[in-house]
């Protein structure tokens, strides 16, 4: 036999890999330092900035609470935060049961059309949140057509705001039910009927603590997106002031730093409890079910599956209406006297000084965030999770990359303003830039992508890098030529997860724009204050269609185009 | 309490390792392990789950870099190399094929880095899937395996290069019964023909005595013995290695003279009493299969009387439980069918049986001491 013989000399190439050994660790403890450096200044040093702002006066000097009390001892402000409160929870009471028991018709029923039914609860997530605000106005407003309803009270107000809030955050619970009501075992069911338990029983004692944790991880992920909200008020509010309206006129408006630093301070807390609690629920969510669960196998039932297909019908068509009806109107004459069709409101030079500009910067910011924010996240989340350098770093950087999901996008620009616009930082001179406006779009949805990533990394064998070791490969070789191609479709998710957001957030960037790099969905805020309501509403339209058109794309590309390069997977 | 005896001399060792220790936390994964492997020698590191044999597979191969100690290939001090300045080649459980890769482009994974000509990268793959009995096959890719190809397909990936040692991490663990007796037979029967060094780490005492050269029987992060698996088998050096290698029945005993035991008010004589002091507490274990029942003559050494309390039936062979008439000590041991038969042996016989000297093995651990270390 040729092998025992056929060892190459060897003598040359250990040299060579004696060379190339400690660039290997190089490379990856430059990529977590890199990393880290990255998160430190895009997450943490804006925090900070923010923090520390609340606890300085105008000209700098340290107050103390000062800040807090002067915020608590004006009844205007205090009345914004039991305000926001109470909108916050209202939304959540309505929204609960309503996602509810729509996700427990898309998991646990044989209703037909579940696919449809559950695109269209998802509609929402591809608006900007005041999109369903500006539907609003046109139904219920001076001059909608169903007026009448709310019995003469006035939809600008909490009326408005609940309504729109429900549409906007309905997506997300029900994104959250349904995993909740699908992770379940269907064992459970089997033994509960097989001891003749009834219906309801069953539904109280198997079906409710099976999802406890997700509907508490849902209740507080709706309370946090409303209170944290800025697009809705801002449109629908009328008089009624909320935090989140408090901060931009604080800031924007009046120049107050400090004011609008507390109450940025005061909007991080339902987000780090929320945070908190979401952590905590995971870790029991997962021990909850263990790997010999069988899936939960619903059985036909006429009666109760068309009762839910009535539901769904009527919710699907209210969430529908509530984005649809801002679209119809974009492409209206003058609501209500003439309704004939006219692409007129288009012509955004005739209401807002940028003109077409505002689409075209977003549609760059959102490709750039996109692309970027994919190689950042993804290769970061690859070299913390399976590069063996710098162990206390790569833990540090996890633990910064974890943080975004925490921090408001209101409260996230507001520490952009704080650190970025410092006359100290040599990096103001990316304020007002496309630069910035990339950069805290990539942080502010840091921690989604970055958490998709490490589960598509963490399913794939964990002795690659251990192999390619042994075989003299290093690890950048192994990376591109496997770990890449595996994961394919968890990085897809999230370019096009960073696109979409990158469209249609509003919070996060209204401080950081500049005369050139104004946002499509920042116009939409500008064209509503001027009165150009259907202009704004055409400009929405231009996001959502955009949007969903990226995810069509990203659906053929994923079903027709990826799958010839994934052949591999199948037997 | 390496068995030097089998410890060739240093020079010829090609892997040497000394005085290792690896701590994770609190808990000591090995401690001060010391051991040379010779070229060309198979050897299995043999233990319970948690008693290191991974975690020191896994510092010879550079991916988990000890606390302390030293390691040496071929004459290199590589303790602190990273596993790409090693020279190795490694297959773990989970076989571990890059599944967007054909068979042939996985063989190749480490050639393509060697700058080998394409040809010649060709011919190579093709003489390794010849090897490994997978001709032919180099298009598909994992998933169109089954798993005792694609731990064939590592196996050739592993050799491809070359490697001085090849390192297998449990490699049959996640195959079925069937497979894992063939794949047995080829890793070895491959290892023979090519020579190569190879380090096994496996928990199955069976792979271990079938497989190996060379047994290191480790628990709680030491060795406990190193010895062919006829010796780590006839001569277990502690109680531990020989519970944990086949199968043993423990008795309580003293140590009463030189070569006398007393257990369970009975007197028996054994051939080793490793010298111990006369009137030490010790442990006698005894393998079921030594019991003898047959052609036993009047004047045999160590003849009793014994009661049957209990029959298990394993197919080729039955293992009785056996009750002393004096003392009630309880012996285990295992009859041929044939026995069976012949002697018509039925529950609630009394049976003469003998237990030979040299079958008797004398441990100075306590029985107490053994049984905590085992819940241990």
């Amino acid at each position: 036999m040729s092998l025992t013989v056929s060892r190459q000399p060897t003598g040359a190439i250990s040299r060579r890999r004696a060379l190339l050994i400690p660039s290997e660790n190089f490379v990856a403890g430059a990529l977590v330092v890199l990393l880290s450096a990255f998160l430190l200044i895009s997450i943490a040093l804006p925090l900070y900035a923010l923090l520390s702002k609340s606890f300085l006066n105008r000209q700098g000097e340290f107050v103390g609470l000062e800040n807090y009390a002067a915020y608590f001892a004006n009844p205007i402000l205090v009345d914004s935060l039991f305000n926001s409160l109470f909108i916050a929870a209202l939304s959540t009471a309505i929204v609960i049961p309503l996602a509810f028991t729509y996700a427990y018709a898309l998991t646990r029923t044989c209703m037909p059309a579940k696919p449809l039914f559950y695109a269209l609860a998802l509609l929402p997530l591809f608006a900007p949140s005041l999109m369903s605000a500006l539907s609003l106005v046109y139904i219920f407003g001076n001059q909608g057509f169903l007026r009448g309803l709310l019995f003469g009270n006035t939809i600008y107000g909490p009326i408005g705001i609940t309504i729109a809030q429900v549409t906007y955050t309905f997506p997300h619970a029900v994104l959250i039910l349904v995993t909740a009501l699908g992770l379940s075992d269907g064992r459970l069911y089997e033994v509960a009927n097989a001891l003749g338990t009834p219906k309801t029983r069953i539904f109280r004692t198997v079906t409710l603590p099976g999802a406890q944790y997700g509907l508490i991880s849902a209740s507080f992920v709706v309370f946090t997106l409303v209170i944290t909200d800025f697009g809705i008020p801002k449109v629908i509010g009328g008089q009624y002031n909320v935090l989140a309206t408090d901060v931009y006129r604080a800031v924007v408006g009046q120049q107050n730093f400090e004011r609008g630093a507390v109450v940025g301070m005061i909007l991080l807390v339902p987000a780090v409890l929320a945070f908190a609690v979401d952590r905590l629920v995971n870790r029991r969510q997962v021990a909850l079910l263990s790997a010999r669960a069988v899936p939960y196998q619903p059985a036909p039932n006429t009666a109760r599956d068309m009762g839910f297909v009535a539901y769904c019908l009527v919710v699907a068509f209210l969430v529908a209406a509530a984005l649809g009806v801002a679209v119809w109107a974009s492409f209206i004459t003058y609501w209500p006297w003439n309704l004939s069709f006219t692409t007129a409101n288009y012509n955004f030079p005739r209401f807002e000084p940028a003109g077409w500009n505002p689409y075209f910067t977003s549609v760059k910011m959102a490709a750039l965030a996109s692309i970027i924010g994919t190689v950042v996240i993804f290769t970061g989340a690859y070299v913390i999770e399976k590069t063996k350098a710098f162990p206390m770093a790569r833990g540090f950087a996890h633990f910064l990359a974890m943080l975004p999901v925490a921090v408001p996008g209101l409260v996230l620009g507001l520490g952009y303003v704080f650190f970025f616009n410092a006359p100290w930082n040599p990096l103001n001179i990316f304020y007002a830039t496309l630069t910035i406006l990339v950069v805290n779009t990539i942080t502010h949805f840091f921690t989604v992508s970055h958490i998709t990533a490490l589960t598509a990394l963490k399913q794939i064998d964990r002795e690659f890098e251990s192999v390619s070791a042994s075989l003299k490969v290093p690890f950048w070789n192994t990376f591109r030529r496997v770990t890449v191609p595996i994961c394919l479709p968890a990085i897809l998710d999230i370019a096009v997860y960073l696109f979409i957001n990158a469209m249609t957030t509003v919070s996060a960037v209204i401080f950081l724009y500049g005369a050139h790099t104004k946002l499509a969905s920042i116009s939409i805020v500008h064209m509503d204050e001027a009165g150009f309501i259907a202009a704004a509403a055409a400009m929405a339209t231009l996001i959502v269609a955009t949007s969903i058109g990226v995810k069509a794309l990203h659906i053929v590309l994923d079903r027709y185009v990826l799958a010839r390069f994934q052949f591999w997977r199948r037997k | 309490m390496t068995a030097d005896k089998t410890t060739p001399p240093s020079d010829q060792a090609y892997l040497r390792i000394e005085d290792l220790t690896k701590r994770f936390g609190q808990f000591t994964a090995l401690d001060r392990i010391s051991l040379d492997i010779n070229q060309g020698e198979f050897v299995c590191f043999l233990g319970p789950s948690g008693c290191g044999k991974t975690t020191l597979l896994r510092a010879i191969a550079g991916l988990d870099i000890q606390d302390e100690g030293r390691i040496s290939m071929d004459g290199r001090d590589v303790s602190f190399s990273p596993p790409a300045a090693r020279d190795f080649g490694i297959v773990f459980q989970s076989y571990a094929l890059f599944p967007n890769l054909t068979v042939a482009d996985n063989v190749s994974y480490g050639l393509v880095n060697q700058r080998w000509s394409r040809q010649n990268i060709r011919d190579r793959v093709a003489e390794l899937l010849e090897l490994v009995g997978l001709p032919e096959q180099g298009d598909k890719y994992p998933v169109q395996l089954s798993g005792g190809q694609q731990q064939r397909v590592a196996l050739a990936r592993a050799l491809a290069t070359s490697p001085g040692l090849l390192l297998l991490d449990e490699p049959l663990s996640a195959l079925d019964a069937r497979v894992r007796l063939r794949l047995r037979e080829q890793i070895r029967e491959l290892q023979r023909r090519l020579g190569v060094t190879t380090v096994m780490v496996t928990h199955d005492q069976e792979e271990a005595l079938t497989m190996a050269d060379r047994i290191v029987v480790m628990n709680h992060g030491v060795i406990e013995q190193v010895g062919t698996p006829a010796d780590v088998y006839a001569n277990p050096a502690t109680a531990f290695v020989a519970d944990f290698v086949g199968t043993m029945s423990f008795f309580e005993g003293k140590l009463a003279a030189p070569g006398q035991l007393t257990l369970a008010g009975i007197n028996l004589a054994c051939a080793d009493d490793r010298g111990l002091t006369p009137g030490s507490r010790v442990t006698v274990g005894l393998r079921p299969e030594e019991v003898r029942v047959r052609n036993l003559d009047p004047d045999q050494p160590n003849t009793m009387q014994v009661r049957v309390d209990d029959l298990e039936y394993l197919g080729a062979f039955c293992r009785a439980r056996l009750v002393t008439e004096t003392g009630g000590a309880v012996i285990l041991a295992d009859f041929s069918a044939n026995l069976m038969r012949d002697m018509a042996v039925s529950l609630n016989q009394t049976l003469t049986v003998s237990l030979p000297p040299e079958s008797l093995h004398v441990f100075a651990t306590p029985i107490e001491d053994l049984a905590s270390e085992e819940a241990a």
